[in-house]
């Protein structure tokens, strides 16, 4: 880096000189550099950032940063290069200095995978020593995976000064990896850099580890072995925690779609073919609300599936009542008819949706809260999995208490348990039909909702969940909500431990036939409903 | 079980819907071309689905080719006669496809059909083109290891597509690792199946290639992104293939997006992500991902930017994009109006004959020909996904890329070639000099 920063300096001169002797151009090697940025060729922007991340001009970290995120400007007919200021404001690239006009022909300098990565790294080496925590540590990352060996002083520099945990073991990190692919470090050192790398543990020091030549001394080959072989017995334990959790997201899921058909068709008995058709309405209800929110309150995009949760309920409940009332009843005992009838009518409804939004996918975006991810030791939970998962059991406590606690709710154990005796006790059969079923679409209506978050919005989404849903009612036993909860957690877990091992083709198919060979042994499903009711 | 019973259940009662709409169609179509006398046009016929799963990509065909007749009506129709266009829907069932194209060859007696998306809905319909030897243009890349007389692929064949991108991210991305990660069935697989075979001869070991198979419209890619995070974590530089089709793309993104693995690390290349499919995500994870086509609408040329303002003028949607399919159609177009010009005749064989040789500039600068193994020239292009979910291209090919109808890097079909001008053979074997060599 010395040796750098001295050649910089004779540069620095001779350009100088040059400068001096070729007035009134006032090229330097950071002018040279910044105006190759306007010549569109990825070679000579990789040249150019090399020259500036070794450069030292103060102006260097603002242009690459810029360049990083698509904000450095170049015009192609002037060759001038301006950056973009956050705030929206251009100013020279050379001097920093703010443009009174600004060119009209302004294009971003491109950036392929290759460069990124080069920028990533100068970025790296820049901001090493950044007044900004998550920039240092992020800083630190890029080091440890480009383990650049000229990075090494600035590293053990940075390192010195810093006083923030996280950060301390995030530069030891980047310095272990640099020691360890340095070729005139002592073993010592090396070994020490393989502890350090064994206790960080997850897939990115095993690619390390894994990435080393084996050009190595017999001390340290033999130390990367065995810190490779603790690494992955690790990963391994890890790998089933993360299984589970795939299981449970995915079980929350499933059992999202199928709590409206529980409702549907365990608890009233009707076939609903449509049922998916509910849960693509509800999508398409929040695609609209975040469609109005973007066109006329874009600070409110944060809460937009807030606000699309009641309201979905609402449109996919009114539809569902009204198909009840229409075609449903007078359909009540005749099965066939009614899964024909309701398989039409998921048809009619696509189509009618195809006809009004388009046949292309519509984009419903993530709130901030619902995107990105974290780690929990080496597995990684995305937001919008966990979010899911707790809205899922969040419905179904409610949907629960409903039925238990509330006289509608009443009423509806009633009507299903002896339909006769209830409607000789006063109750209006007819109404509550139409309100369970009702029930059912607006609850299929709110997981579109959630569904929108990690599927497309097209009208073919329901299609996709009414087989997994219909799967998960008769697994778990009709009639039952307890048993569609441990139905879908069991089908989820089942299929994230068999994904692995048979595909998720073969995966798929192993659970029909395990669901299939499940039903001979009990026709009625994993929780089975006992008694007179269900005779009637 | 359910599947089942809604299949048997419900195919004849579309069917028989199916039957009563075109029943309908073509009386409306029979009163309205008698009234204007029958011979005053030339039939176009448009065999996408606007309905079902694939409505998502073919709608999009339908309105292209109704846009070029349009286009070429205002310009005096062919041969002094008026083009009309006949539609149809086939509702994205493959045996419907079928019924359609001998409804529209025998029935409305169109010259020539542009369609079809998917392999299996081409396979289905190859018999009635040939029984009834009429002219199908398709116009999507696919998996190759075909020739046939009566078809004219304006698509990609794997060497326009797939394996220049294998290419390019060997050479400029220095991949070592290869993921293929795909949707099952034909096309994927047979694609897989060429790409796995060339890494080989370019010496990639067994170990360092993963094949990965989804079912139609899977949602929950939680584990196998995880898996390609691990498998990219071997200290070699990564890439994925993907031949992932539809609506599963989405929810794929969005894992990766999600689980923060960014196209600096593991960059994945597409072969049927374009700017249709872009539309309904949020691409700003998605920066510097891959997509090799054969146009962009990206592409900076005044035939592209004509093209894209007369399409956005027709469709009355200026945010409409253009894509790959497209532009196949309107090259296709271009070169069978030409062909019937030259041949002066609507007349099968006589287009058929006339078609190899017929040249048509294509949107990107070059002019694509029609070759004896009715495939096309094409130009190659890699583009990088930018956050406006249009695409960036990183690198082309120096030339146009003439499409081999079948493979050479497969065993089953290195040696045969397709030639329907001094051959007259689609699959002539150049080794034992016999036409009608085995295919895969």
């Amino acid at each position: 880096m010395l040796k750098l920063f001295a050649g910089f300096r004779a540069l620095a001169l001779a350009g100088l000189l040059i400068a001096a002797s070729t007035l009134p151009s006032l090229a330097g090697p950071f002018e040279d550099a910044v105006g190759q940025f306007a010549n569109d060729s990825f070679a000579d922007t990789e040249a150019a950032v090399g020259a500036l991340a070794s450069g030292g001009n103060p102006l260097a970290l603002a242009v690459i940063s810029a360049l990083q995120d698509g904000r450095l400007l170049a015009d192609p007919a002037t060759k001038q290069v301006f950056i973009k200021q956050a705030d929206g404001k251009i100013v020279d690239a050379n001097t920093g200095a703010s443009v009174a006009d600004v060119p009209a022909q302004l294009a971003a300098v491109r950036l392929n995978n290759r460069l990124r990565r080069v920028v990533d790294a100068a970025m790296g080496g820049l901001t090493l020593v950044s007044p900004d925590l998550a920039k240092r540590i992020q800083a630190a990352q890029s080091v440890f995976k480009t383990h650049d060996a000229t990075m090494l002083p600035l590293v053990d520099g940075a390192l010195k000064k810093e006083t923030n945990a996280a950060a301390k073991l995030a530069f030891s990190e980047a310095r272990a990896a640099i020691l360890l692919f340095k070729p005139d470090a002592s073993d010592v050192e090396k070994l020490e850099a393989i502890a350090t790398i064994k206790s960080r543990g997850d897939q990115e020091a095993l690619a390390l580890l894994t990435g080393l030549s084996g050009e190595q001394s017999p001390v340290v080959a033999s130390g990367a072995a065995s810190a490779k072989a603790a690494i992955e017995r690790n990963l391994a334990l890890w790998s089933m925690v993360q299984n589970a959790w795939y299981g449970l997201s995915l079980g929350s899921v499933l059992l999202l779609a199928a709590i409206g058909l529980a409702i549907t068709f365990g608890v009233m008995g009707v076939i609903n073919m449509a049922h998916g058709e509910m849960v693509m309405i509800g999508a398409y209800v929040t695609f609209v609300v975040q469609e109005t929110i973007r066109t006329r309150y874009p600070g409110l995009f944060d809460y937009s599936l807030l606000i699309a949760v009641p309201l979905a309920f609402l449109v996919a409940g009114l539809i569902g009542v009204v198909i009840e009332r229409s075609i449903i009843r007078f359909l009540y005992g005749r099965p066939l008819e009614t899964l024909l009838a309701t398989w039409g009518l998921s048809l009619v409804l696509q189509q009618a949706v195809r006809t009004l939004f388009g046949p292309t996918n519509r984009e419903v975006g993530n709130p901030t809260w619902m995107s990105g991810a974290f780690e929990l030791g080496q597995i990684v939970i995305t937001y919008n999995r966990l979010w899911i998962l707790c809205f899922t059991l969040a419905v179904f406590a409610i949907l629960l208490a409903m039925l238990r606690y509330t006289s509608l709710g009443l009423e509806m154990r009633a009507v299903t348990q002896n339909r006769r005796m209830a409607a000789s006790m006063g109750i209006a059969t007819s109404r509550v039909d139409a309100l369970t079923f009702g029930l059912g679409s607006g609850i299929a209506g709110i997981a579109g909702v959630a569904l929108s978050q990690i599927d497309n919005v097209s009208p073919n989404l329901g299609q996709s969940y009414i087989i997994d849903s219909f799967m998960v009612v008769v697994f778990g036993g009709v009639g039952n909500l307890w048993g569609t909860l441990v139905g879908a957690f069991t089908l989820g877990i089942a299929n994230k431990f068999l994904e692995p091992v048979a595909g998720a083709v073969l995966g798929k198919i192993a659970i029909l036939v395990l669901i299939i060979l499940f039903i001979q042994k009990r026709p009625r499903g994993l929780f089975a409903l006992k008694g007179r009711a269900i005779e009637a | 079980m359910l599947t089942g019973l809604h299949h048997n259940k419900a195919t004849p009662l579309s069917r028989r819907s199916w039957l009563a709409a075109t029943a309908g169609l073509v009386m409306g179509l029979a009163a309205f071309t008698s009234a204007k006398a029958a011979e005053d046009t030339i039939k176009v016929g448009v065999l996408h689905s606007l309905s079902g799963t694939m409505a998502i990509s073919e709608t999009t065909l339908k309105d292209t080719i109704l846009f070029l007749i349009d286009e070429q009506n205002k310009k005096g129709g062919v041969l002094g006669k008026k083009l009309e266009a006949v539609v149809v829907d086939p509702a994205s069932n493959w045996p419907l496809f079928a019924e359609k194209a001998r409804e529209l060859i025998t029935k409305d007696k169109v010259s020539v059909v542009f369609g079809c998306w998917t392999s299996v809905s081409r396979k289905s319909v190859l018999p009635v083109f040939k029984e009834l030897n009429s002219i199908l243009f398709y116009p999507v890349q696919y998996e190759g290891e075909e020739s046939e007389r009566n078809v004219f692929y304006t698509g990609a064949a794997p060497n326009q597509q797939a394996i220049p991108a294998v290419d390019y991210l060997m050479k400029d991305e220095k991949v070592k690792r290869w993921v293929l990660a795909g949707t099952d069935y034909v096309y994927p697989r047979t694609t897989n199946k060429i790409l796995e075979a060339y890494l080989k001869s370019k010496g990639v070991a067994q170990e360092d290639i993963m094949i990965n198979y989804t079912p139609f419209g899977h949602s929950d890619w939680q584990t196998i992104v995880a898996d390609i995070k691990k498998f990219g974590s071997a200290g070699k530089k990564t890439a994925v293939v993907s031949t992932i089709n539809g609506d599963a793309n989405v929810p794929f993104y969005k894992e990766l997006g999600n689980q923060g693995i960014k196209a600096t690390d593991i960059p994945v290349v597409a072969f049927s992500v374009g700017e249709e499919e872009l539309a309904g995500i949020d691409t700003k994870p998605l920066l510097g991902h891959l997509a090799a086509w054969n146009y962009f609408q990206s592409i900076k040329t005044p035939e592209n930017e004509k093209f894209i303002k007369a399409w956005q003028a027709y469709t009355k949607n200026p945010k409409r994009v253009t894509n790959d399919p497209m532009e196949a159609h309107v090259i296709g177009f271009d070169m069978w109006v030409k062909a019937v010009e030259k041949a002066k005749s609507v007349d099968a064989d006589k287009v058929i004959e006339a078609l190899p040789g017929t040249k048509a500039p294509n949107l990107t600068g070059g002019i694509s020909e029609m070759l004896p193994n009715h495939h096309i020239t094409k130009p190659v292009f890699i583009g990088e996904i930018k956050a406006d979910g249009q695409f960036d291209v990183v690198w082309k090919t120096p030339g146009l890329v003439a499409g081999d109808a079948w493979s050479k890097e497969l065993p089953g079909s290195k040696d045969l070639i397709g030639d329907w001008v001094t051959l007259k053979c689609g699959n002539y074997n150049t080794v034992t000099k016999k036409c009608g060599g085995q295919g895969s």
